[in-house]
């Protein structure tokens, strides 16, 4: 795999198709577990492992499947890795599987998840895969934790609450408040907040977009004037 | 046709056999360490209603399993952690739901010392209105230790509301519902004690497994 190819995985997992704004695949997850930064990281992290792995896993055995089993058998390699996920969390990070708790074991049916290896993974060496896996997944996290993070402040006026249930009692001191004192915004906190930041996240990727592709324009009617000139 | 069905269906089973093994392995490498953060979990949350210096008993593995009980709320059979001090039963931790809070079922822990007298209240798991009904919780407010040392002798039956129905609990503005159904939980429990202490103080034959002890917690 050339740094060339790897860049444009990359970029297109993280950015131009990006799971959580562009894509809108797997939001359920998204929308019930980004009331905070934590929570929302580290499902984030969870799907973008268990992304990873699938990619890596399914690639090589790709040729073995029959094209009319590839679903079930698909599907299966998921949830095994899935799974494994979900007791290692339940036995090293105990605090944030209880938080996490139903939504580790939906990663299996989280769209995303089986889109990827649909698209990419069942037509791609395993490298690729593995790294196309790993981009989604971080784009996500990264949707999420800035939904995360616009949710906890507005909602609850801190940032990192609950760091603790990852790094152990020490971490409690991370926590930051932004806003002392602050009573709470209920909508912020509900899913109708998670929809509207949401909408909004997605508004301002749409403007970057447009943003860059008007400069391109611009560039593109400047050149031949002044060349003209 | 029957020889790709066939193809197909072996690919399937080769599949599965394998998933099956995997997660076999991973659950012997992880299912005592699960079931060990699972007892100091529980250990936790019951050496905040339970002070250490009142028992010296293994209080985990001492439990009683309590068949459902309408005074506990539940439909299903609960388990109950017996403390004892030098071999005298001197508190008892009860699992409890209330099941009219604002949306739905708010699962409590209370604990019961032997006089009688609560040594303290803790939700577990709830589904209030984040904001409104969960000052229960003690990470987010103190309220719940209101009932710390009450008792059936202490608040006779009238008593046990909150001090908008004219019972003896404070509650806070926005919601009402939530703690009239913490307190009357609470009350039930205090009645089931009563009913049921003999049978929750029996001894019992003591549990051959090691477990973690109240000190290794404690540090």
């Amino acid at each position: 795999m050339t740094a060339q190819e790897f860049k444009e995985i990359f970029y297109n997992g993280v950015w131009k198709q990006n799971t959580g704004v562009v894509q809108l695949l797997g939001l359920c997850p998204i929308l019930a577990v980004s009331s905070s930064v934590v929570n929302a990281v580290s499902l984030g992290l969870a799907t973008a492992l268990v992304m990873a792995l699938s990619g890596a896993t399914i690639a090589p055995i790709r040729n073995l499947v029959p094209n009319e089993a590839r679903i079930p058998v698909f599907i299966l390699i998921i949830a095994v890795l899935v799974t494994v996920v979900q007791y290692s969390m339940n036995a090293y990070m105990y605090g944030l599987y209880v938080v996490l708790g139903i939504f580790i074991p939906l990663i299996v049916t989280n769209c995303i998840v089986l889109a990827r290896i649909e698209a990419f993974a069942s037509k791609n060496p395993a490298l690729q895969s593995a790294v196309d896996g790993l981009a989604m997944g971080l784009g996500l996290t990264a949707v999420l934790a800035v939904l995360g993070g616009i949710r906890e402040v507005f909602g609850h006026g801190t940032l990192l609450s609950g760091i603790d249930l990852v790094f152990g009692e020490a971490a409690k001191s991370w926590v930051i408040t932004v806003v002392p004192n602050y009573h709470g915004f209920l909508l912020a906190i509900l899913p109708p907040g998670a929809f509207i930041t949401l909408g909004m996240l997605i508004a301002g990727k749409n403007w970057l977009n447009l943003r860059a592709e008007q400069k391109a324009k611009v560039v593109a009617t400047m050149t031949p004037s002044s060349q003209a000139a | 046709m029957a020889k790709a069905s066939l193809h197909t269906a072996l690919n399937l089973l080769f599949f599965a056999v394998i998933g099956t093994a995997i997660l076999a392995i991973t659950y012997q490498l992880t299912h005592e360490p699960i079931a060990r953060s699972e007892e100091m979990e529980k250990l936790k949350l019951v050496s905040q209603i339970a002070p250490a210096e009142i028992y010296d008993n293994d209080i985990i593995k001492d439990s009683a399993e309590l068949a459902a009980d309408k005074l506990l709320g539940n439909d299903d059979t609960s388990v109950a952690y017996i403390g004892r001090l030098k071999g005298e039963p001197s508190i008892a931790v009860l699992q409890v739901i209330a099941s009219d809070g604002y949306s739905g079922k708010i699962r409590l822990i209370v604990s019961v010392r032997s006089d009688g007298r609560i040594g303290g209240v803790r939700v577990i798991s709830h589904k209030e209105t984040p904001g409104l009904g969960d000052y229960i919780e003690i990470a987010k407010n103190k309220w719940i230790t209101v009932f710390n040392g009450t008792s059936l002798d202490s608040i006779k039956d009238s008593g046990w509301k909150v001090k908008k129905d004219g019972g003896s609990f404070d509650y806070m503005a926005g919601a009402t519902i939530t703690p009239r159904a913490v307190v009357k939980a609470v009350h039930k429990a205090l009645q089931y004690f009563a009913q049921h202490r003999e049978e929750l103080f029996k001894q019992r034959p003591p549990a051959k497994a090691e477990a973690v002890t109240s000190e290794g917690v404690k540090k």
